[in-house]
């Protein structure tokens, strides 16, 4: 094992020597407008924006990107204008995606991890029994998941290449397959042909957030491991596009850094993602920091409930197709609120360690949950507030080639 | 008696209706009724097809109304292929609306790839509709290749825009062989009377009734829109004139 943690360390590091000093596209984006570290003019822009430049912004197209308008609607100006922004974001989003909601459920099938992230409970410092789940535990976890109604899954895992590798995942897709609709995966980041192996295996999605898109701030907290290139991990979304991926899941851990800057570099990821890969869809997520197993960490930029609803909001009011989804790290009452704004997708009755749902394993989870109801209780509190609980939107009939 | 013949099927209504973006299945079932269609489109990718039980499957009467499977979210020919031919093979349904669109944001059709399914497809025995943009050589070559209609948007799907390809429409229109539906962007009562109006032979709306405050009232709206447009069509509407007419200028003193 020691071994083949050795060679990823390589090859990562030989790909970023290989690069050399040409920088791929996004790179070069986040860099000539400053979006890549800690940035006090854009800070100072951010506080200059008027009451007066937000509702001019919210009187054009709701829906249409471009930096400026994102700016205007995350300025702590705009906190006055949320009861608008709101009731744009609403009416666009039942326009563009109905009166539903979309319900998916996370397996989390393996806690070894080579990484160190300083905030998560699966570090590799973390002294605790690890697990990986046998492709047959891991069925017998997805069907649970399935008799809940769930169609859609996510497959997560620690990011330990030598324990999920692609023909882990594409053993257990094969078996996944006749019972969920679509198959998504929040692992490592693979390479353009792991992407496409595993997309030839029936895996259609990738979620893998840039956890925060400060480099400096991105240093501080991802010391060793692969994971500390931050450039290889920024173009993961390029090789998952290239890959065949149909849904892109992009986002940054909220407390890191901050989250105004956070979602101007996120924002022209999006955009640069929507332009470059038409074919995919790009959706948003919100990890706000949680507790986790061994994790002391006192955030210098945690994120209150009101800044949480602009961000979606503004990014409703700039992205009028992007998936915007909402996991259980937030409150009931929270994710209540939330739906009938401008959410899309929501996971429900989330285990977030490996065997979570048969309950055999007392394995360390990933952080602790907050919404803890139930899929049916979910889809009772959806029907509550006139939305339908869309269980079902994707066809294992599809090729993936 | 004015009907509507697609594939030599008989429909006395010339409104289809989509079924998605509902806020339950049952105000979808009752905007169905309210509307008087005989013809509903649904995603495969929304349902289980197989499955009689499945819940939209399961509001929608099938004794009253023809159920017309879609292939929404299919990047090209060979995965609308894939997906119609294990729809059939699950349901008996060999109606088909065609729908190829790569791109997830504004859902707009590649024609190349439909031609290319389209063609396939009519071959295997399917009853093909396919979803187009308003481009009106290639609904001829639709035609030519025996789909039972062609389908052109309006605007983008979901849009609400109303006929913003009107100049295009009528040209399809005008060359056509085969029923024209317009469907995708008709947001207001007023655009699918517009469309009927120019001589559509029906129109399809989904968004602009399930995303209404009230669907229900809406779907009967898009009825009485889409029979106001069809008879002002047969009706045959008069000259547009640029000034005023009076009756008889230059005469009237005859009558004096």
């Amino acid at each position: 094992m020691r071994q083949a943690r050795l060679r990823v360390f390589c090859v990562t590091k030989t790909n970023h020597i290989l690069r050399g000093f040409a920088l791929s596209e996004i790179q070069q984006i986040l860099s000539e407008k400053n979006l890549d570290r800690h940035n006090d003019g854009l800070l100072e822009l951010l506080n200059n924006v008027t009451v007066d430049d937000v509702k001019c912004a919210l009187r054009e197209t709701p829906g249409e990107y471009s930096l400026k308008r994102m700016l205007t609607l995350i300025s702590p100006a705009a906190q006055e204008c949320l009861e608008d922004m709101a009731s744009q974001a609403a009416a666009l989003t039942v326009q563009r995606f109905g009166k539903t909601v979309q319900l998916y459920a996370p397996l989390y099938v393996s806690n070894y991890c080579c990484n160190s992230c300083l905030y998560c409970g699966y570090n590799s410092s973390t002294k605790f029994e690890r697990t990986r789940l046998t492709i047959e535990q891991a069925a017998a976890e997805a069907d649970i998941i399935a008799s809940e109604g769930f169609r859609h899954i996510l497959l997560v895992s620690g990011e330990d290449p030598s324990f999920v590798t692609c023909d882990y995942l594409n053993e257990l897709a094969e078996k996944l397959r006749s019972k969920f609709s679509s198959i998504s995966i929040e692992i490592q980041p693979l390479s353009t042909d792991g992407y496409a192996e595993v997309f030839r295996g029936g895996i259609d999605g990738v979620t893998l957030y840039q956890e925060t898109y400060d480099r400096d701030t991105y240093a501080k907290y991802h010391k060793a491991g692969p994971k500390s290139d931050y450039d290889y991990r920024l173009d993961t979304h390029d090789r998952t596009a290239a890959g065949g991926m149909r849904r892109l899941g992009v986002g940054f851990l909220l407390g890191l850094a901050n989250w105004r800057l956070e979602t101007l570099a996120m924002s022209e990821h999006a955009a640069y993602l929507m332009k470059n890969y038409w074919r995919a869809q790009v959706s948003f997520s919100f990890p706000r920091m949680r507790p986790a197993l061994n994790v002391a960490e006192n955030y210098q930029h945690l994120v209150n409930d009101k800044e949480l609803v602009q961000l979606m909001l503004a990014l409703r009011l700039c992205f009028a197709d992007a998936g915007i989804v909402l996991s259980t790290r937030e409150s009931a009452a929270f994710r209540d609120n939330l739906v009938k704004l401008c959410v899309t997708r929501m996971s429900a009755g989330s285990k977030t360690n490996p065997g979570g749902y048969s309950g055999d394993g007392n394995s360390a989870e990933q952080f602790e949950i907050d919404d803890d109801r139930s899929a049916g209780q979910i889809a009772d509190m959806l029907k509550s507030v006139g939305k339908e609980t869309v269980w079902k939107d994707w066809d294992a009939g599809f090729v993936n080639v | 008696m004015d009907k509507l013949v697609i594939a030599g099927k008989e429909f006395g209504s010339r409104l289809f209706i989509g079924t998605g973006k509902y806020s339950s299945n049952q105000i979808m079932a009752e905007s169905i009724a309210a509307s008087k269609t005989d013809m509903v489109t649904v995603a495969l990718r929304r349902v289980d097809i197989e499955n009689e039980n499945d819940d939209m499957l399961a509001a929608i009467d099938r004794e009253k109304y023809l159920l017309l499977p879609n292939t929404s979210g299919a990047r090209d020919a060979k995965e609308a292929i894939r997906l119609a031919k294990l729809a059939r093979a699950a349901s008996g349904i060999n109606w088909l609306k065609l729908e190829v669109t790569p791109d997830p944001y504004y859902l707009l059709p590649d024609g190349t790839e439909t031609l290319k399914a389209a063609k396939a497809l009519v071959k295997d025995g399917f009853v093909v509709l396919p979803y187009i943009n308003a481009d009106p050589i290639l609904a001829k070559k639709l035609q030519d290749v025996g789909t039972a209609t062609v389908m052109p948007l309006a605007s983008p799907i979901g849009s609400n825009q109303g006929l913003k390809t009107r100049a295009a429409i009528e040209i399809i229109i005008k060359q056509a062989t085969v029923p024209v539906v317009v469907d995708a962007g008709l947001g207001l009562p007023s655009h699918a009377a517009e469309a009927m109006e120019m001589g559509s032979d029906a129109v399809l709306v989904n968004t602009a009734i399930a995303a209404a405050a009230d669907p229900v009232l809406m779907a009967k709206a898009f009825k009485q829109a889409v029979k106001a447009g069809r008879n002002a069509f047969l009706a045959g509407r008069a000259a547009v004139t640029t000034e005023a007419n009076a009756s008889s200028p230059l005469t009237g003193f005859l009558r004096d």
